[in-house]
């Protein structure tokens, strides 16, 4: 039985789409069979930061309501044969979606996948909490500034009072990552500090991933960070971050670019 | 908030159960009195709507046909009244509300007094009770003797505090009607506490305090690491603007001096008493 896993941050643009597709392309690429879910029913990007927009047919919501078998709406990947996505529908909004063919959609999606990793949309309406509502785990994707973190704390409520886990008073697990570090700024002190983040919300670290051009041209390009430069500084934290959803036992270490001589002498084309 | 108590199990479960009323004092004439509350039911209707509701008859010496009328009246703004306090026993009888005793005070805000003491540009959320917001003599608590509030002052021993083991996030609010209330994690920015009594907070505070919020003046707020939003002490308030600034992330406590609200670091406070034993 699938770990249901839901990536959400209260915020925009924090970069929830780009981890949800990184963890799962990471979690994919060791073999293991994953779905990623796009939750944000009208405002969908998942396809596109995972390239399959042009192959998107069926979709949650008829999945949900029942229309189409979920055979026909998964999306197999084409270059990680045990990754799947299933699209939102970029023409409804999010109250077509029901809070029962949600759970039944989850339940299949469950017995399926070792992975169903859930997108979920900004804010903390009906969609944001419907994205949560069955989830196992959550990772509360975060920017170290002070109007992402306040909103990273709310979801933490969220997540404690809204989840089916919560309702049956058991304990919601709930990870934080964060995105968009900048070692210097932070040095600096223009950007809080992990210290300070971690302790106004104190929930464990799952990974930090460094500020980096290279994630906004994987995503242009249309491939999870993982996959579109596995070398680079973001992409082996994101792989770090999997690892650690696996178990496994990783230093926790900020990855930064190759600073090769060429790179050196040519300045930072490539962070 | 409710506080359930269980007693011991028989054959029959019953629980108590602590709700907050507001309580209703007419006033003779009564005819004024129906249409003062009139004028202030256009300003807020509904007010009343899913509130339990208690009629304070105390020294109004009504008898049973005066009762029926003004609960007549009452039923024909759509309040209906739980309960009657203070009226002649015989003047009730079985169809009407039951005659309760023993109400305790949690603080007796004369809802007009309250907004008229209060800085102008209080905040909502400042302010104590959403009972004591506006209208004509309204008290949130049973009370049984409202000329005097300050001296039927609860007893500490049936002050219930409320422990929260958990960070207290933001967005979420913590309220205790009864008593103090105790936080050992942090509390968030966007996150409230309100409490009829004190509030204890071992984490840090970066949300807002709103101790005696049923009017107690004697509660205090304290806290680990002090960046709160604001606090309130007795419908009296500060944002952190208004604090001093070296008292930011300090250990401090809040208190009541007549109507203003003082805010000292904790190490301070106790340096001082420790000069105070020794002279």
């Amino acid at each position: 039985m699938a770990e249901v896993l839901v990536v959400t941050s209260g915020k925009g643009g924090v970069g929830k789409t780009t981890s949800t597709a990184a963890l799962g392309a990471a979690l994919a690429q060791t073999g293991q069979s994953v779905v990623v879910v796009d939750f944000d029913v009208g405002l969908r990007n998942l396809d596109l930061v995972m390239g399959a927009e042009r192959r998107v047919v069926y979709d949650l919501i008829n999945v949900a309501n029942g229309e189409v078998r979920l055979q026909q709406a998964l999306i197999r990947d084409k270059r990680v044969d045990t990754l799947y996505l299933l699209a939102a529908s970029q023409t409804r909004d999010k109250d077509a979606l029901s809070e029962e063919g949600v759970r039944r959609c989850i339940l299949e999606l469950q017995n399926r996948f070792d992975w169903v990793i859930c997108d979920s949309p900004a804010g903390i309406e009906r969609g944001a909490t419907l994205a949560m509502r069955y989830a196992d785990l959550a990772v509360v994707v975060t920017n170290p500034e002070v109007s992402s973190v306040r909103d990273s704390d709310r979801i933490i409520g969220l997540l404690d009072s809204k989840t089916v886990k919560a309702a049956n008073g058991e304990r919601m697990e709930k990870l934080l990552l964060v995105t968009r570090y900048d070692k210097v700024r932070a040095g600096r002190g223009d950007m809080l500090s992990i210290d300070d983040v971690l302790e106004i919300l104190s929930i464990p670290l799952l990974g930090i991933i460094p500020e980096s051009e290279e994630v906004l041209r994987a995503s242009n390009i249309g491939a999870p960070i993982t996959m579109a430069s596995p070398q680079s500084a973001p992409a082996r934290a994101y792989g770090d971050a999997a690892r650690r959803l696996n178990g496994e036992s990783v230093p926790m270490t900020i990855p930064s670019g190759r600073q090769t001589l060429l790179n050196r002498l040519f300045g930072r084309r490539a962070a | 908030m409710t506080i359930a108590t269980r007693p011991p199990r028989h054959s029959f479960r019953f629980r108590g159960r602590n709700f907050l009323a507001l309580v209703l004092r007419p006033e003779k004439p009564l005819a004024d009195w129906l249409a003062d509350l009139d004028q202030w039911l256009e300003r807020s209707p509904g007010f009343f709507t899913g509130k339990p509701l208690i009629l304070d008859l105390a020294g109004l010496a009504f008898d049973r046909a005066e009762v029926v009328t003004v609960l007549a009246e009452l039923g024909n703004r759509a309040i209906r009244i739980l309960g009657i306090e203070g009226a002649d026993p015989v003047a009730l009888d079985e169809s009407l509300p039951p005659l309760l005793t023993g109400g305790r005070t949690s603080g007796s805000v004369e809802a007009v007094d309250a907004i008229a003491r209060r800085p102008p540009a209080a905040p909502e959320t400042a302010q104590p009770s959403p009972a004591a917001k506006s209208g004509p003599r309204v008290k949130p608590g049973a009370s049984a003797a409202p000329a005097q509030p300050e001296a039927i002052l609860p007893p500490a021993a049936t002050a219930q505090s409320l422990l929260v083991e958990a960070p207290v996030r933001s967005g979420q609010t913590i309220m205790n009607p009864d008593g103090d209330v105790i936080v050992l994690g942090s509390v968030a920015s966007g996150a409230e506490l309100i409490a009829a009594g004190s509030i204890h907070v071992y984490g840090a505070l970066r949300g807002r305090a709103l101790a005696g919020a049923y009017g107690d003046e004697r509660a205090r707020i304290f806290c680990r690491r002090f960046e709160a939003e604001l606090i309130a002490i007795g419908g009296y308030y500060k944002v952190t603007e208004d604090t001093e600034s070296g008292l930011r992330h300090k250990p401090v406590q809040a208190w009541l001096s007549g109507t203003e609200l003082m805010v000292a670091s904790l190490d301070q406070a106790e340096k001082e008493m420790g000069t105070w034993r020794k002279s």
